[in-house]
């Protein structure tokens, strides 16, 4: 298959991933469109070490796996805790610090 | 990169220490002479190059290891002023200090690196503790809030400078920053998509417009102690990362073409939001952070420059920018109300701060004679260096005397405002006092004579 389909695809679910970002106000599912970002950006690393025949880029993408999961533990509890006190995960919910 | 291996350690150690140790002074002081230990550390690679890291992924010249100085330099004198307010944010004290070591281990990273992979990873370093820290007031509605809103932009940030680093990577092969060899004739769309991508990524992380609307909130909403090294050290970090990425591996004439207008439209939005909503806030916090949003600015200036003066002016700026917003913030946490009302009279009753507060607001305008002129100065000299950028420049002038209100505005405040000031005087210790007028004569002397940082680059 030629390198393009997969730059296709992983710009595809790229786009979704921002889109969702944008659109949706759940901070749960806003999460889950920056982790489908990041995965756009794991498979489209793939195919690049492949096509270079490199192997560099798949080790970039086990870095990019801890980081993610890095930021996934920090950020749940963050929206745990904003959770506890506002008992919601609506973003549109949080405005106090709009004058 | 015995400033990273250090801070990486001692953060840990710092973690530990913790659990075992209940005395906050003690811990305040294991923190506070870590970090002279880790200037020491860094300062001793400086006359002793050491070997890089395995790979090549890292490699601390003499640029970064200055900077690394002026990092930890100015996290030391942060926690002189500030140490004592950590207290605010919670019990975990130890915590606290750690996470600001493992934040310097990702400033170490940033101004070192050769590799895209080393870049990410520093960026994430830094990011991830500054999300536990804003949210650290964990009763605090404003605190949770700066919090979320913080990590949401900052890993929505993240996956643009992934999808930057992927898309250079399709082109050239390689992460290493000095081997893409992009000055070729031909230039690949991939590698214009991927530098595009990496600006946007790079920009929302230090916070500039059109990706800056996610900054006065979270420097608002922040508790003080905490934003006041947000808004310096780290921010300063960024750009250091920045200028490197560009320098090194962007700087052949014919990318540059496509790219210097992208970034001196980008430095001029920044210029013009920044201070002119800044001139319309009633809370000297928020003023504040849409100050270095401003001040942010003029340090894309020098990435627009890309020289030996950009390097200069943007490691003047970081010095000049980093002490004089920490002192003024010193002085910020110290106060009961945050509006402009609660500073007036200050100048009658502790003139001492009052005066050590005019420097640093006189340093931020850039007034000559202190630090934050020289730092413009060359910041501006290294983008008139570049043709056809003389628009720019003037355009950052005006902006320079348009800040020139909202900052006098509060030494107005201070002086020539009768009233009763709103800062808590047993916070106010003579030591303190010290301290804060040390640090004013530190912006000062930079100011008089730039060579205290400039002389020892190469």
């Amino acid at each position: 298959m030629p390198i393009s389909n997969y730059i296709f695809l992983s710009l595809a679910l790229f786009c979704i991933g921002v889109m969702g970002v944008l659109i949706r106000r759940n901070a749960i599912i806003i999460f889950m469109c920056i982790e489908l970002m990041l995965n756009a950006v794991n498979l489209m690393l793939v195919a690049f070490s492949k096509f270079h025949h490199d192997a560099s880029a798949q080790v970039f993408v086990f870095f990019i796996m801890v980081v993610a999961a890095a930021e996934v533990s920090v950020g749940l509890a963050i929206i745990v805790m904003v959770y506890r006190q506002l008992h919601s995960v609506d973003v549109g919910v949080m405005n106090r610090l709009k004058h | 990169m015995n400033e990273i291996v250090f801070t990486a350690v001692f953060g840990v150690f710092l973690l530990f220490s913790g659990l075992f140790i209940r005395s906050k002074n003690a811990i305040r002081f294991i923190a506070i002479t870590g970090m002279g230990l880790a200037f020491l550390v860094n300062g001793w690679e400086y006359f002793h190059p050491g070997n890089d890291w395995p790979g090549g992924m890292i490699h601390a010249d003499h640029v970064s290891i200055l900077f690394n100085a002026i990092a930890l330099g100015c996290t030391l004198v942060y926690f002189l002023l500030s140490g004592k307010d950590f207290e605010q944010l919670g019990e975990h004290l130890a915590e606290y200090f750690a996470l600001v070591y493992f934040i310097l281990c990702g400033v170490g990273i940033a101004s070192s690196f050769t590799s895209l992979l080393m870049l990410f990873l520093a960026i994430e370093i830094i990011s991830i503790p500054q999300y536990i820290l804003a949210g650290s007031q964990k009763s605090n509605l404003k605190s949770n809030e700066a919090s979320l809103k913080y990590f949401l932009m900052g890993a929505f940030s993240t996956g643009f400078l992934l999808m930057g680093i992927a898309l250079l990577y399709g082109s050239t092969g390689t992460f290493h920053i000095g081997e893409m060899n992009l000055g070729g004739s031909g230039i690949d769309p991939l590698v214009l998509t991927g530098i595009l991508f990496l600006i946007v990524g790079l920009t929302f992380k230090v916070g500039g417009a059109p990706f800056h609307f996610w900054t006065p909130d979270v420097y608002d909403g922040a508790p003080s102690v905490v934003t006041s090294f947000m808004a310096t050290v780290v921010k300063a970090a960024g750009f250091i990362a920045f200028l490197r990425l560009f320098s090194i591996a962007f700087s052949a004439d014919n990318i540059t073409a496509h790219w210097t207008l992208v970034i001196a439209l980008i430095a001029a939005a920044t210029l013009l939001v920044g201070n002119f909503t800044a001139v319309f806030q009633v809370s000297v916090k928020r003023m504040l952070a849409y100050s270095s949003i401003s001040q942010a600015g003029f340090m894309i200036l020098a990435l627009v420059g890309l020289g030996t003066l950009a390097w200069d002016g943007i490691l003047l700026y970081a010095a000049a920018y980093s002490l004089a917003t920490i002192g003024a913030f010193a002085v910020l946490i110290r106060m009961e109300d945050y509006t402009y009302e609660g500073y007036r009279g200050l100048g009658k009753k502790q003139p001492l701060v009052a005066l050590a507060n005019t420097v640093f607001l006189l340093s931020l305008t850039g007034i000559p004679a202190t630090a934050g002129f020289m730092a413009k100065y060359f910041v501006l000299s290294s983008a008139l260096q570049r043709g056809g950028m003389l628009w720019l420049v003037i355009l950052a002038l005006c902006c320079a005397a348009v800040s020139a209100y909202y900052y006098f505005r509060l030494i107005w405040a201070m002086y020539f405002q009768e009233g009763e000031p709103a800062i808590l005087p047993d916070r106010i210790t003579p030591a303190f006092k010290g301290l804060l007028i040390f640090t004013a004569l530190l912006v000062v002397a930079i100011g008089v004579y730039p060579g205290l940082v400039l002389n020892w680059l190469p």
